[in-house]
């Protein structure tokens, strides 16, 4: 049976922290043992176990019994990232994969900390990327204490013997020991210093499409998210907080909430109102027959034109310089001189699971269950509001339906722990989907200017600012130095094309009366749409055609135009469209990996557009499961197209207008187009995945109405009256 | 008030008031926490269920109609031959990412091949527009249901 017949048998136990606890204070090591943030490369810590337990690293352990467990250190929010750490780790354990069970890591920076952050994050696309070599290492260095308590029992050399399956083999006299049988003994072993890692060639999982581990349970029912939590005596509530951000309660009447059936209590806290109830059900209508007054606050006058005026000002300000090369002053005044400014708007997330958190507050510890991608923040928040140490909160994470960056933000726990305090026993509190929507951290609004200049159909010189709220430094101030936020100017200041004279800056505008976050694409979102969308207007007016252009200027970026070439010859690029189709092209060097799009869209007469096909050519170096980035792409890429087709989020009288999938819409499967993902072998380090198709979908799907209808649209999401009766 | 529901073929008793909609008296009552929440306003389908076999969005279906109907969830599909099929074609096709809206799909899938056993791509619109997956996993969906309807490609 090959890896890819393979099915996957592993368990995937829903452990909550509870479980999880008692067997690491049973092995001792999770918290004996201390593993700092690690740069990269460097190497696991050694080894500590008790009572028969392989435990040489916090995300592996081996009991005698052979079962063998895998502490995930990053969260499954759908991207299959507990598949592929499982992969990695597995492949140089030499353990049979099919074995394995896997477990939500507690929260705890220095044993789970990404190393690309330092905190326990899950983002960016970068998981792969953040432990690909420490993950390989601690695999490689518990096969080989394994390796050696084999060799040590049958007097033999360590280099005699090999591993494979979970079993230590020496060759010379066919005896085996399975890794159940060496837990023991492996673990007074002192680990080898520099392991060699596998070469890619002799990679038994890595590479192979592997089913996931996680997907099982959620097709039966089983799987359990956060919002599924459920504990005895569990009550439920759901929350109304003030429409306008910075508002505060100023009365509530609650006489009729109280007459409803199943309604116990209302909790009034400062800026929100929570109804508790014994089902949601409850809850909700109890919410529904409040009557609430709000003091509004200093927000409730601002509108979406006073943000984007505010904005559009901002923008036309000097920014802080992220990148110079060249002269550029000198080379926008050389040659044919283009400009442009494209607009992105503010967006929700609208995850399928809407926000959610229980809590179980027992006025000297608490205990929360969530899906989140940040649980330390969560632990240290929920910490914060319990007014507690943070050792008296035990946060329990759980599958997440849905991340985007949503669940990057501990703002749900928070509010469910200020209502937890006012409720005997455990409370889920669930936020409807208009609370939901209207209570985001939303995707910031962006502007971003460009001016270049053309010379022998050659970019010559590119000046490249961008506008915006900067999420960094309110979320991870690290990321924001000398006015940069790296986030906002990612895949601007690292665009693919040799241009000589090249220029980027940023400029800091806060939006008010909202608070803005991470969302799936984060900085290159905006970037991506407005270089590839640029690109495509230069190239017109170089007179050349779009993927010719972009080839051109790819000479130091071999990776890229093997993408985009690859992305060319299957699309069909070039070859003939009926009347108002047409194909656009997307390249971008995003996430440490190198994809390249065609979107291929009919506009009709009404304005109204159609996907008819999406083609991506991805380089995203080794790829740990090739389906897994299929997947990835093909996701993305539907996440990105829905923004462009339909995301805005808009504020009249400080509140956001928008409230359900009624009034924010997303692409259904009656339009989603049929889409092909062609994965380039590579041996390079693994990229991230994640984000890519939805900064690709955008600028693509723009550039084939630019295309089709010869209008060059300079904001998202489409206007369907700009290119109603088009034609090119 | 006392009532009793058929689910998954079992009788389910529990107070409830009649105007309750099914999903929160599976999710928060009977602790059938498979059948998801999404939108509250049968906009998303990730709520779906089956009465009598046709799919229905569980978050605007008031308990008080139901009696006597033959309730089946996300945790009994498995039990009927065309919901086994659309299981087993949704994991052949690694269809699932975030798995939150795949109760609904499958079950609103699940109704489709019961009701068309060899769905056209028309019919799968008709059918399956009324779920929504955040996580875009429309291509697939589409190609496990034609997989399902022909049985698995040999």
């Amino acid at each position: 049976m090959t890896p890819t017949e393979q099915t996957v048998a592993a368990r995937f136990s829903d452990v909550s922290r509870r479980s999880l606890l008692t067997g690491a204070l049973a092995g001792g090591f999770l918290f004996a043992f201390h593993l700092p943030v690690r740069a990269v490369n460097e190497p696991v810590e050694p080894p500590d176990s008790t009572d028969g337990k392989f435990a040489p690293n916090a995300f592996i352990r081996i009991e005698a019994s052979g079962q063998t467990t895998l502490v995930m250190p990053q969260v499954e929010m759908g991207q299959g990232v507990y598949t592929a750490i499982a992969m990695i780790l597995a492949e140089e354990l030499d353990a049979d994969i099919a074995q394995v069970s896997l477990e939500h890591a507690p929260p705890n920076d220095k044993l789970y900390g990404n190393p690309m952050f330092g905190l326990q994050v899950t983002g960016n696309s970068n998981s792969i990327r953040a432990w690909w070599n420490t993950l390989r290492a601690a695999g490689a260095g518990a096969r080989a204490m394994l390796v050696q308590a084999a060799a040590k029992q049958w007097q033999v050399e360590p280099s005699g013997c090999s591993a494979s399956k979970s079993e230590v083999l020496h060759k010379e006299s066919g005896r085996k020991l399975s890794y159940g049988e060496l837990a023991s003994a492996a673990s007074s072993e002192t680990p080898p210093k520099d392991v060699p890692l596998k070469k890619p060639e002799d990679f038994v999982y890595i590479g192979q499409p592997l089913k996931r581990f996680d997907t099982p349970d959620k097709v039966n029912g089983k799987a359990v998210y956060g919002i599924d939590a459920m504990l005895p005596d569990m009550k439920f509530a759901t929350v109304a907080a003030c429409p306008v951000l910075g508002g505060k309660v100023r009365k509530v009447d609650d006489g009729a909430a109280g007459r409803i059936a199943g309604v116990r209590k209302v909790v009034v806290l400062d800026d929100m109102v929570a109804v508790v109830g014994d089902h949601m059900w409850a809850a909700k209508k109890g919410l529904d027959a409040l009557k609430i007054e709000w003091d509004e606050g200093a927000n409730a006058a601002v509108t979406s034109e006073t943000i984007w005026q505010e904005l559009r000002a901002a923008s036309e300000k000097d920014g802080a310089v992220a990148k110079s090369v060249g002269d550029i002053a000198k080379g926008l005044a050389t040659g044919d001189k283009v400009e442009a400014a494209y607009e992105l708007p503010l967006l929700a997330h609208a995850t399928m699971e809407p926000i959610n958190a229980t809590v179980h507050f027992k006025g000297d510890s608490c205990e929360v269950w969530t899906g989140t991608q940040i649980l330390t923040r969560v632990q240290s928040e929920a910490a914060n509001a319990a007014g507690l140490p943070v050792d008296k909160v035990i946060a329990n994470n759980h599958l997440l339906g849905g991340g985007f960056g949503r669940k990057l933000e501990p703002d749900m726990v928070v509010a469910a722990v200020r209502v937890a305090k006012e409720v005997d026993g455990p409370v889920k509190v669930v936020w409807t989907r208009e609370e939901d929507i209207r209570h985001d951290v939303y995707r910031p609004a962006y502007r971003d200017s460009i001016a270049a200049s053309l010379s022998d159909g050659k970019i010559v010189a590119w000046k490249y600012k961008v506008a915006g709220s900067s999420v960094m430094a309110r979320w991870f101030p690290a990321g924001f130095q000398n006015g940069i936020d790296i986030d906002a100017v990612d895949s601007a200041v690292d665009a693919p094309y040799d241009i000589p004279n090249f220029h980027v800056e940023y400029v800091r505008a806060e939006p008010k009366g909202i608070v803005t976050g991470f969302w799936r694409g984060v900085g290159p979102n905006n970037n991506v749409f407005a270089i590839e969308s640029f690109m495509d207007e230069l190239a017109r007016k170089a007179g050349k055609d779009p993927v010719e252009f972009r080839r051109g200027m790819l000479g130091k970026n071999p990776r890229a135009l093997a993408a985009l070439d690859l992305a060319a010859e299957k699309s069909g690029w070039g070859e003939p469209l009926p009347a108002r189709v047409g194909r656009g092209v997307c390249l971008q060097p995003s996430f440490a990996s190198f994809i390249a799009t065609v979107v291929e869209a009919e506009v009709d007469e009404l304005g109204e557009v159609h996907l008819r096909r999406v083609t991506s050519a991805v380089d995203t170096g080794i790829a740990v499961n090739p389906d897994t980035i299929k997947a990835q792409l093909e996701g993305g890429l539907i996440f990105g197209l829905t923004a462009a087709l339909y995301g805005e989020i808009t504020i009249d009288k400080g509140r956001v207008q928008q409230s359900n999938f009624n009034d924010y819409r997303m692409l259904r499967i009656d339009q989603a187009p049929k889409i092909d993902i062609h994965v380039i072998k590579s041996g390079e380090p693994p990229g991230g995945i994640g984000e890519t198709g939805a900064t690709a979908g955008p600028p693509a799907l723009r550039n084939a109405i630019y295309s089709a209808t010869g209008v060059a649209l300079r904001r998202l999401p489409i206007d369907r009256k700009l290119i109603a009766g088009k034609k090119a | 008030m006392a009532t009793t529901l058929t689910i998954n073929g079992e009788q389910k008793s529990f107070d409830a008031p009649p105007d309750m909609p099914l999903l929160w008296v599976l999710r928060d009552i009977l602790g059938l926490t498979g059948t998801k929440f999404g939108c509250g306003i049968a906009q998303c389908g990730a709520c779906t269920v089956h009465v009598d076999g046709k799919p229905v969005r569980s978050c605007v279906l008031p308990i008080g109609s139901l009696e006597n109907r033959a309730i089946t969830t996300i945790e009994g599909i498995g039990a009927t031959a065309s919901g086994a099929k659309v299981q087993k074609a949704w994991l052949d096709l690694e269809v699932v990412q975030c798995g939150y809206c795949q109760s609904g799909q499958i079950m609103s899938a699940t109704a489709l091949l019961t009701a068309t056993p060899n769905p056209d791509d028309s019919d799968i619109d008709a059918a399956m527009a009324g779920n929504i997956c955040r996580c875009g996993t429309y291509v697939r969906i589409r190609a496990a249901i034609k997989q399902a309807a022909s049985g698995p490609k040999s």
